[in-house]
């Protein structure tokens, strides 16, 4: 029994020696990210610089919240995102439905057309967009933003939720259209519920990616009132060469822990999600 | 007997009905989405046939396939649909297999895995301008830390412009595109794994195989299906993604890791050739269908091979 525990440990030793590469490569640049966003200007134009910092400088911190404009990129950001997740979250539920369930054809066409919108690069998508939006008026606006957006991420949100919806058994609503029930009511009382976990996954994914979403919004965005949280914070490294490395660090750093406790919370549910679009074809 | 007849038959009727009335009331849910979402990719394709160019009431003509025999000699193009091609299948190699390795070490009964789990996310989780952006400080020479780690331990590659080099820019931002790919791959594929039976494993163990053959005859397979949909996946995103290139180098040092994306968003926003630009999309796109079409069905027959 010792041996084979002796045995075992001395087996894990490559094990722990990939961890620590693992950590180090995941965690080092997420750690001086941190570290950089506590010291003061004046440290960080010393020349032996430490990983860990001299003194901490909160100033950073409120900084980059109070003066920046961050507060106000932020909840651009997140009225972009809410707004966003919402309306794919209502167009994608009722027609992933359709597409999991109708005939084959339908679904086979659906299931093409939104391969096809995957593989269009976004460079190219996006002069038609840009075109639409200055027709609409709404160039410039958050408004323009939450449209677009929606439009990206209609196909990848369509393509979860018909798996999820696969891996509902057909026999349940057959059950509840022989009681009588009408397909609405069948998709609010039968489906929707079963859909709820895949329909968490799917907003979260949505949310996520206009949360983080960077280049439709260069394009389409030209005044300050209007800047998303990544545009503002692209601006920190300097359209003067001058990089504000602490206020940037803290930024960054404050940009990414709400997606990082969502992301830890619901990484199961996330995955499956992913896993239901591909696998329950 | 009978009785039992009749149920079987008027369920597989009503079954029948019913998705027929679904399909009445999918249709309201399929109007904006061929409004926002088709209207739009067909105008791209449409596009690409035209003259179009920026700016405010510039006449538009359509040229036909005048746009691709032109793209079809430029050099300059097809240079960097080669480098967008070894781009996306290295990025995806690389982060597949990295992330897979996570994902197994995340599967064993490990110290500090819950640490290892949230590290796992960080980089799905940062707004990927912020990952170029410190990327590009990490790695700057002599003030950046790497370098200063580099020297301090007289590693060689210490005084290195890691993303200025001519030799070390493309596999430089290849390994950050590996970096920022691997989360999706991880959580995916760990899920796989653990949603493998215990029993399944435990039963193995009892006939004898060691741990190379429970991971070639169960871990595998039992992640076929979801790898061969992350490489495709990741294929697509990658060739048609630039944002991480357009920050880290702007195609630079010298075209080194000008990606088909960034030469088609160049061509548009830069020089305002929307109809050019449009071209060289709809090639892309085509290429990556070839591509997947190649490999779906190669990945499929080794499916029924087994």
């Amino acid at each position: 029994m010792t041996t084979t525990k002796k045995k075992r440990k001395y087996f894990l030793i490559p094990s722990y020696f990939a961890v620590i590469c693992y950590v180090i490569f995941l965690g080092f640049p997420f750690l001086w990210m941190f570290t950089t966003s506590l010291k003061s200007p004046i440290e960080l134009l010393q020349l032996d610089q430490t990983l860990l910092p001299k003194g901490i400088y909160w100033q950073n911190y409120v900084d980059i919240v109070e003066k920046r404009g961050l507060i106000n990129s932020a909840k651009n950001s997140l009225v972009i995102a809410v707004c966003t997740t919402i309306l794919t979250t209502i167009f994608a539920v009722p027609a992933g439905y359709a597409i999991a369930r109708l005939s084959k054809v339908f679904s086979g066409a659906a299931t093409g057309w939104i391969l096809i919108s995957q593989v269009f690069p976004v460079s190219l998508v996006i002069i038609p967009l840009f075109m639409a939006v200055r027709r609409v008026g709404l160039l410039d606006s958050i408004w323009g933003l939450v449209l677009v957006y929606l439009v990206a991420a209609l196909p990848f949100a369509l393509w979860m939720l018909k798996g999820y919806v696969a891996s509902i058994p057909l026999d349940l609503e057959e059950a509840g259209a022989m009681d009588g029930a009408s397909s609405f009511q069948i998709l609010r009382n039968i489906v929707f519920p079963l859909l709820v976990p895949g329909i968490v996954a799917t907003s979260l994914f949505t949310f996520l990616n206009s949360w983080n979403e960077f280049f439709f919004a260069l394009v389409l965005i030209q005044s300050p009132e209007s800047e998303t949280l990544p545009l503002t914070l692209a601006r920190f490294m300097g359209s003067e060469g001058q990089v504000l490395l602490g206020p940037l660090a803290a930024g960054a750093f404050l940009a990414t822990i709400p997606s990082l406790l969502v992301f830890g919370l619901l990484q199961k549910k996330l995955a499956s999600g992913l896993l239901a679009g591909a696998v329950k074809g | 007997m009978s009785k039992n007849l009749i149920i079987t038959k008027r369920k597989r009727s009503s079954g029948k009905m019913y998705n027929r009335g679904a399909w009445k009331y999918a249709i309201p849910a399929f109007i904006p989405l061929v409004l926002l979402s088709i209207v739009p990719l067909v105008q791209a394709i449409w596009t690409a046939f035209t003259d179009q160019v920026a700016g405010f009431n510039v006449e538009i003509k359509f040229i036909g396939l005048e746009n691709f025999r032109r793209l079809l000699t430029d050099s300059l193009f097809w240079a960097s649909f080669r480098i967008g091609i070894i781009w996306a299948v290295s990025v995806t190699l690389l982060a597949l297999v990295l992330g897979f390795g996570l994902a197994l070490l995340l599967n064993q009964k490990l110290r500090f895995l819950g640490l290892m789990r949230v590290l796992s996310l960080v980089p799905w989780a940062m707004p990927p301008v912020i990952v170029a952006i410190m990327w590009s400080l990490l790695l700057r020479p002599t003030s950046g830390p790497i370098d200063q780690i580099l020297a301090t331990f007289h590693l060689p590659g210490s005084g290195i412009d890691f993303l200025g080099d001519f030799n070390t820019a493309f596999p430089t931002v290849i390994m950050i595109g590996a970096w920022v790919a691997m989360p999706i791959i991880t959580v995916s594929i760990l899920a796989a794994i653990q949603g493998i039976p215990t029993e399944m494993v435990e039963a193995s163990i009892i006939d004898g195989a060691n741990a190379w053959q429970r991971f070639r005859y169960i871990t595998i397979p039992a992640v076929r299906a979801i790898t061969t949909a992350l490489v495709a996946l990741n294929i697509i995103w990658q060739f048609g993604s630039f944002g991480l290139v357009f920050v880290l180098t702007a195609g630079g040092p010298g075209g080194k890791t000008f990606v088909p994306a960034l030469f088609a968003y160049n061509e548009a926003f830069k020089y305002g050739n929307f109809g050019y630009a449009a071209s060289m999309g709809v090639v892309m796109a085509l290429a990556i269908i070839l591509m997947l079409g190649v490999y779906l069905k190669a990945s499929k027959r080794e499916d029924v091979q087994r």
